[in-house]
């Protein structure tokens, strides 16, 4: 009950006051049929912090966390390092507590918090303009989809790579809602937009001169997707894309088990208005000191109701801030360096993999992350493997492991690896 | 809008002279770029790249500082926000609670901050309990048995929520149904969700006390197809948006359910009903929960949020994938394969999982005892505020209310001061200001949330503040409402000029 | 230069011979507030009586603009996005949103003349 500062003698003269004689006549519209009868809550009653921490301190021990062991996953959500200052600035209570930005003379702090995110991911992926943020890459994604078939007014979508299969998935779950055609190849005169991630979903970075003539030739937006943003550290700008969308939890956040993580969204300036998301754009205030506001919110559900551009009304703010406090902390030469030390670590990686009998690395090109081959289905060795206290790697198809190396890799953990996957394999 | 014009707004600086303890802050990219950036990271060895296409060398254009200089850039510019940490936060609909630290620490412990969720089920199991335990606490809070955690927030899990119904019903081979019932009062994700969807959405009036009546409920179910065989579904709030319940719920139910439609609730009210009455005992199918509201999970500023979804029984096999499922005391994802009929996947991987962590320890922390005791409190609090303030301003719906109530500036605005004015105000006098201008069936409304985590102190003294404007505008001292706030790190912004000319960036 | 029309949606047309010149009433502007962008319908798109076919947008709202009649799009007002002051203009003075070539001259009929409108706004306060 520590939650509650309601007295009792409060609780009393407040009901007094109201002129009821009881709480329960507050809660008269309700149909009887509704309320729990006594004895029907089944659920425990209140307990202490201590006991609290207790038992989430049991439930965390029971799994195997990257710091315990080697670690090699990958495959969408990335294990690097986040500086102290960054959860310092965001458990501040002014980030942590404050509600998003609707009364802007109260709400500075995450305005110009907002505007300088959008500052690093349109400088990032080399685009125009970019919103608040999105939920995840996946959501982002389709998103990004659904934006192209407005601005085309066109009803199919096409990947030209490989792409993450959950945001395949989530494409897939929005398109179909849609009645909308989710197809692989080329475009052609119909298609909306052409999907493509880089890296691709194997690790392989992609070119995109090719994708964007085919754009031009077909009408079709070109929509580019970035799973692991510290590789635009080393990798081409996606610049010449429509649309740039896709995670950035690699920049200040833990991988949590899958979320809170952070969608981004970039693109060309002329699309604007029939961007999803929210806006912060810069202003005066009534004295003529520049501010920031939240803009553009015509496009919002709350304005436009059932003619709105998504029925998004959240963005991932915290998340934004801690992405936004690690890239300050970067600068200019420490991102780029990140993507260096990342890019090295996975070719150490390939390196020593390629030693091991009955490994194959498969990429000729990669960033942090590549698919090998093994003598041995790759599922029974990851479980192997994590049996020996080792996160392998994401199993692919049959025979074929993706892994992953970034700055927290060491050179112990990479031999630890090797060895035990001889083993596994022997 | 050519790029010229915006570097010309752009040079705009604030000096960085504050006053007192009023800070000025300027942009990142505004600072002298320094030698080195706030993270040592060791020398790349130099290696050749094996990228297969050309590196990126070019300056990004990036901003460089040191580390305190990183951290007093976001410190200073954190004291111009306002936030609960700071004080009473009376904005209706959004359950601005308490946040507890103890979320905060439980969520960062090791074995769940740095867990990836593609690592083998048996190497994170404890992860998958506390997914099963909060599916089963929401199961048992709502009284609705399916519960999928994955939406990443309140209107996603509305997304989530008609896109099951919309399942359901292309299950039934019944694909004629396009109508979704919502009254007039409804948010405005409510219509947007729904038409993502491809329904059409027809409007329910509740002008008269603020409710939706048997009668004009029927007239929409009725109004194309004498038995509402062309209706999907309603999605209704409840309590609505105007802080009461809808009493006729029951009846609106049953005739919705009798035309073979489908009752989402949408749960962001959640917070007058919790541990006191289950949803799923007066009618909804399926409802989504917002734990940054009712489970306090921190806003942060706008975000992340977690927007899991409950339903019935009959729906569970239609919901999105994925949810934890023990089998023999081992727990695991539920895939396609289990759940053949489900609509597929929303999100990537298994939803704001640092949030579920966060929402579990809430309820725990509060067990059923308190939980019910935060519903009564909350309810109380709204009621007691509706009573002080009914003589003082325009109270357009008799109470009691539920978790929060509504007034309007009718009596304010004939002296030429707004609800704007009064938001402004309150933000001069200390105060975050309540939900304004929602909903939009009467004009000039102020929704009022208290929530329980507010003392009786506390609220006394929002209601003497807002006593104070009222006598102030009877007196005819009105003049200095418009000029508010003044104290403010900024005063009032131009939005107008925000959207002519929209500026987005930093160039 | 013909007389103006106006429709319960605050539209305010110029009929030109077969043509319809559509804007937006001043009482139509005081509602909407300061607008922010004026979204502009393509030529050559074909509309019917009662859909909407441009938006005008403030900072607060959006608000669709109705076609009075059938017939098909044959210019929209390029100078308007770039000056917005345009809307406040007579519609035979910049003030067009778009021109519409009228299909069925007889739903014309249905309009209020400037008298007629002008006791129509006194209903809506």
């Amino acid at each position: 009950m520590r939650y509650l500062p309601q007295t009792k003698n409060a609780r009393s003269a407040m009901l007094k006051d109201i002129g009821v004689s009881s709480v329960d006549e507050l809660f008269r519209d309700i149909p009887k049929q509704a309320f729990y009868k006594d004895g029907d809550n089944t659920l425990p009653n209140h307990k202490g912090e201590l006991e609290v921490e207790r038992i989430f301190g049991n439930f965390a021990n029971e799994n195997q966390a990257a710091p315990d062991g080697p670690f090699f996953l990958g495959a969408g959500v990335y294990y690097h390092h986040v500086p102290s200052t960054v959860d310092y600035i965001i458990q501040r209570s002014e980030y942590l507590t404050a509600y998003t930005p609707y009364q802007p003379e109260i709400a500075q702090g995450t305005l110009q918090m907002i505007f300088e995110f959008q500052t690093f991911v349109a400088q990032l992926t080399g685009q125009e303009v970019a919103n608040a943020s999105m939920y995840d890459g996946a959501t982002s994604c389709a998103e990004a989809a659904l934006m192209a078939m407005r601005v085309t007014k066109r009803n199919k979508v096409v990947l030209g790579n490989a792409l993450h299969p959950d945001y395949r998935e989530v494409l897939g779950s929005y398109m179909g809602n849609l009645g909308s055609d989710l197809a692989e190849g080329e475009p052609d005169d119909e298609t909306a937009c052409v999907i493509i991630q880089s890296p691709d979903f194997f690790g392989k970075p992609e070119a995109y001169e090719g994708w964007r003539k085919k754009c031009d030739e077909t009408g079709a937006l070109l929509v580019v997707v970035i799973n692991e943003i510290v590789s635009l550290g080393l990798l081409p700008a996606p610049s010449m894309a429509d649309i740039v969308c896709g995670e950035a939890q690699s920049v200040g956040l833990a991988m949590s088990f899958g979320g809170p993580h952070l969608g981004f969204f970039a693109c060309r300036e002329k699309f604007i208005r029939q961007m999803p998301g929210r806006l912060c754009g810069m202003t005066e205030d009534a004295d003529g000191k520049r501010g920031f506001v939240l803009t553009l919110s015509t496009r919002e559900q709350h304005i436009r109701r059932e003619k709105a551009t998504s029925n998004i009304c959240t963005n991932q703010g915290l998340c934004a801030l801690a992405f936004t406090v690690h890239m300050s902390l970067l600068g200019e030469d420490g991102f780029k360096r990140l993507a260096r030390l990342n890019h090295e670590a996975a070719i150490r990686l390939a390196d020593a993999l390629a030693k091991v009998p009955g490994v194959k690395v498969v990429n000729e090109s990669f960033f942090n992350e590549f698919v090998i081959e093994l003598t041995k289905p790759s599922k029974d060795v990851v479980q192997a493997l994590a049996d020996r206290g080792i996160i392998a790697g994401y199993a692919l198809e049959g025979n074929k492991l993706l892994v992953t190396a970034t700055e927290m890799t060491k050179e112990d953990d990479v031999e630890t690896f090797c060895e035990n996957l001889a083993e596994v394999l022997a | 809008m050519s790029a010229n014009a915006k570097v010309i707004e752009m040079t705009n600086m604030v000096s960085e002279d504050g006053q007192g303890l009023m800070y000025e802050e300027n942009l990142l990219w505004e600072k002298e770029r320094s030698d080195h950036p706030g993270v040592d990271l060791p020398e790349p060895e130099g290696a050749a790249l094996r990228i297969g296409v050309e590196a990126r060398d070019a300056d990004i254009g990036l901003p460089q500082v040191s580390e305190p200089q990183a951290l007093r850039h976001f410190v200073k510019m954190s004291t111009w926000n306002y936030s609960i940490d700071h004080g009473f936060f009376p904005l209706g609909s959004c359950t601005m609670k308490h946040n507890p630290r103890l979320n905060e620490k439980l969520a960062r412990l090791p074995g769940f901050a740095h867990i990836h969720p593609l690592q083998p089920a048996s190497t994170v199991q404890g992860a998958f309990k506390v997914m099963h335990e909060l599916q089963h606490w929401l199961a048992e809070l709502t009284g609705l048995p399916g519960v999928c955690l994955s939406p990443a927030a309140g209107a996603h899990g509305e997304l989530a929520g008609m896109m099951t119904i919309k399942r359901a019903h292309e299950h039934k081979g019944d694909t004629s149904r396009k109508i979704i019932l919502a009254p007039d009062s409804s948010h405005g994700t409510n219509p947007a969700t729904a038409v993502m969807c491809g329904f059409e959405v027809r409007a329910i009036p509740t002008k008269l006390d603020g409710r939706v009546t048997v009668d004009s409920f029927k007239e929409a179910l009725y109004a194309t197809c004498d038995k509402g065989s062309d209706i999907a579904g309603m999605m209704v709030t409840n309590p609505n948006t105007c802080g009461l319940f809808e009493r006729d719920i029951v009846e609106l139910a049953d005739l919705l359910h009798k035309a073979g439609g489908y009752f989402y609730c949408d749960g962001a009210n959640f917070n007058a009903l919790v541990g006191k009455v289950r949803p799923g005992d007066f009618g909804v199918d399926v409802m989504h929960i917002n734990l940054h509201k009712t489970f306090s999970t921190p806003h942060g500023g706008g975000g992340p949020g977690s927007g899991p979804i409950c339903c019935t029984e009959e729906l569970a096999q239609f919901m999105p994938v994925p949810t934890v499922i023990e089998e023999g005391g081992e727990f695991r994802l539920e895939t396609e394969e289990d759940r053949p009929k489900t609509l597929g996947r929303l999100k990537g991987f298994h939803g704001q999982f640092g949030m579920h962590v966060r929402a579990l320890a809430y309820m725990m922390s509060h067990g059923a005892d308190g939980l019910k005791q935060v519903s009564e409190d909350a309810v109380l609090n709204a009621n007691y505020i509706l009573s002080q303030l009914k003589n003082d301003y325009h109270v357009p719906y008799e109470g009691p209310c539920m978790h929060e109530c509504l007034i309007t500036d009718k009596h304010q605005k004939e002296a030429g001061v707004t609800t704007l004015d009064l938001a402004k105000a309150l933000c001069e006098h200390g105060y975050h200001p309540m939900t304004v201008y929602f909903p939009l069936v009467i004009p000039g409304t102020m929704l009022i949330e208290p929530t329980e985590t507010e003392s009786k102190d506390s609220i006394d003294r929002f209601i003497s503040v807002m006593k104070g404007f009222a006598a102030d505008v009877k007196a005819g001292d009105t003049e200095k409402f418009h000029g508010f706030p003044q104290s403010t790190p900024r005063r009032r912004l131009d939005e107008v000029k925000a959207a002519r000319n929209p500026v987005l960036r930093w160039s | 230069m013909s007389e103006l029309k106006f429709t319960n949606e605050h539209e305010c047309i110029m009929v030109d011979g077969d043509v319809a010149w559509v804007g937006i009433t001043p009482y139509a502007q005081e509602a909407l507030g300061d607008l922010v962008y004026v979204e502009l319908p393509e030529v050559g798109k074909q509309v019917k009586k009662g859909e909407d076919f441009a938006v005008v947008e403030s900072v607060k709202t959006a608000a669709e603009v109705y076609s009075p009649v059938d017939g098909e799009v044959i210019e929209a007002n390029d100078n308007m996005p770039d000056d917005l002051a345009l809307i406040s203009k007579p519609v035979a003075d910049g003030g067009w949103i778009a021109k519409i070539k009228i299909s069925d001259p007889s739903q014309l009929e249905g309009l209020m003349d400037e008298a007629a409108y002008q006791d129509y706004l006194k209903t809506v306060d």
